[in-house]
């Protein structure tokens, strides 16, 4: 088979910046979305824990509707499921097959790429909070506080999370990346004040497990939400620095293949 | 076509460790194809993985399109096209979502739907990559390398695994590049790939270019053809030899077949002939074999090209 001359005649140049970035946040969130265990992780198991935990009495969460101290814990869980485990998972086999590669041959810069990868993560948040929402306010939930409290203690979450699934995928192998993120997702579960109070931990442990992103993210979420606290400035912080040390550490260690 | 070169390499050096993948190597391509033609191992990636802005050298310098690939990224990559060995794709994505991605970063793209079908992709469906069979995924990275319309592309093997029919369309599409200014530095372990679509090979053993040219040009240089015929076994070589010029060499290789090594031209193979048929002997299959790629990298680096 031939083709018109002429076809191939070169006319090079990069598409306009916002349209690279919203191309490829399209095509990440579209691969997210299809991918069955990413599902699993970051829509079917944050739903059955507000599920089945606020209606079977299984665990002791205070004073109060369960659904009220569980959502908290739920939305920080996740944002950690998206921005952390999801992100490191997928980040790192597109690594392994050689998708940071090609895209990196390709006019997108990688800034770009990052931004994208950001998008997606927030896209899908967002669609993770409005069901989760829905959910719990089903059941019960009835939430208090300051609507931008709650937003930069989800951006700040995201923060932390990225930085540290991005340096997980950047450094690690994709199998490693893969159980790591999956242990690490595990244990920030039940160790992080999503739906273990923290103070079940006795004192030290629960200081300890405090500076935790997770605990960070959960208690200061539920500080506000159930509470109806003001800017909770103790788990911001602890967020903010979690944020800049992953980063900075993703940015500095972060190998492309 | 532009005469200046699309790709300059000079004094180039690459270590990984303890071993040198490139070791010195000077390269310059012009417009057209370049074949870059060694054995595995002989730094032909490193040495296009460098000029694609993947790997700083060590020391030299590489020039692509003029430009530095590492300090000027960003000028330079849409203006290339870049075909990796393997994947390159999220393992999810279908072959014609990829494709529309790429073409979506780039300002002028090509036709997907007629790039699609003139590749034989249009049969991947909704089939995800990682389900796709080898040639297929070749194929999609050869698409994914000229969707941006590039002026020059760098194609890794482009060929390796392909059943023939998938190989000579492979060898459509460069020529239609070329045909269309597009320039092509591809790499290789087959010396007819080289043969058929370059204008200009690079020979690289050792980190090193060991000899350039035409193929012509590579083929004409060093040893000399060779003419073989057979016949009744025991002529009388000694007497063929005095028909020939005198840099010429004969021989009864088996019974009944001969070998006459020498500068092979329309004169030489006259004289054998017509001393055939003073002899009353009829030359059956009677051949002269060129000088081939293949002959010459074995003549300059004493290794079989497949290796």
């Amino acid at each position: 088979m031939t083709t018109a001359s002429g076809t191939y005649t070169p006319r090079p140049g990069a598409a306009p910046l916002p349209r690279m970035i919203a191309a490829q946040a399209a095509l990440e969130t579209k691969m997210l979305l299809r991918n069955g265990e990413q599902l699993l992780l970051t829509v079917v198991i944050p739903t059955l824990l507000l599920v089945l935990f606020s209606s079977v009495d299984v665990v002791d969460t205070g004073k109060g509707e369960a659904v009220d101290f569980l959502t908290p814990g739920i939305l920080a869980l996740a944002v950690m499921s998206t921005a952390f485990t999801g992100q490191a998972i997928a980040t790192g086999f597109e690594r392994r097959y050689g998708v940071l590669k090609r895209l990196a041959a390709s006019p997108l810069p990688r800034w770009g790429l990052m931004t994208a990868k950001t998008v997606s993560v927030l896209v899908t948040e967002v669609l993770q909070v409005i069901l989760l929402a829905v959910i719990a306010f089903a059941l019960g939930w009835s939430p208090h506080g300051n609507p931008a409290a709650v937003l930069l203690l989800l951006v700040l979450g995201t923060a932390a999370f990225s930085g540290l699934g991005l340096l997980m995928a950047g450094t690690l192998k994709a199998e490693a990346t893969l159980a790591a993120a999956n242990l690490v997702f595990l244990l920030l579960l039940v160790g992080g004040g999503v739906i273990v109070p923290l103070e079940k931990f006795g004192g030290a442990g629960q200081h300890v497990l405090g500076l935790l992103p997770i605990s960070a993210l959960s208690n200061g979420l539920r500080d506000v939400l159930q509470h109806g606290a003001g800017m909770p400035w103790g788990d911001l912080g602890i967020l903010a620095v979690w944020a800049v040390l992953g980063l900075a550490a993703a940015g500095r260690f972060f190998r492309w293949e | 076509m532009r005469s200046e070169p699309v790709v300059q390499v000079r004094a180039l050096v690459k270590r990984y460790g303890p071993k040198t993948a490139v070791d010195g190597l000077d390269l310059v391509a012009g417009a057209g194809v370049t074949a870059v033609l060694g054995p595995n191992g002989a730094g032909k990636t490193t040495t296009v993985e460098t000029c694609e802005g993947y790997r700083r050298p060590d020391s030299g310098t590489v020039r692509v399109l003029g430009l530095d690939p590492v300090r000027d990224s960003a000028a330079l990559r849409p203006r290339i096209g870049v075909m990796l060995q393997s994947g390159g794709v999220y393992s999810g994505a279908r072959a014609d979502e990829m494709l529309r991605h790429v073409a979506r970063l780039h300002a002028h793209p090509l036709d997907v739907a007629a790039l699609i079908e003139r590749l034989g992709l249009g049969s991947c469906g909704r089939t995800s990559y990682r389900r796709l069979s080898g040639g297929q995924q070749q194929r999609l990275a050869l698409a994914l390398a000229v969707v941006g319309r590039p002026e020059l592309v760098f194609l890794d093997e482009p060929t390796a695994g392909l059943d023939p029919q998938a190989r000579r369309a492979t060898w459509d599409l460069v020529r239609d590049l070329r045909a269309d200014g597009v320039s092509v530095i591809l790499t290789t372990h087959h010396m007819d790939e080289a043969e058929q679509l370059a204008d200009d090979v690079a020979i690289i053993d050792g980190g090193r270019v060991v000899a350039q040219g035409t193929p012509e040009e590579l083929c004409k240089g060093g040893a000399e053809n060779t003419l073989r015929f057979t016949g009744r076994p025991g002529l009388d070589v000694g007497s063929l030899l005095k028909a020939l010029p005198a840099d010429c060499t004969a021989a009864e290789l088996t019974p009944g077949s001969y070998r006459v090594v020498g500068k092979v031209d329309p004169q030489l193979l006259a004289t054998v002939t017509s001393w055939c048929a003073q002899h009353g002997v009829m030359p059956d299959r009677i051949s002269v074999e060129r000088h081939t790629l293949e002959d010459v990298f074995l003549e300059l680096t004493g290794k079989e090209l497949r290796s």
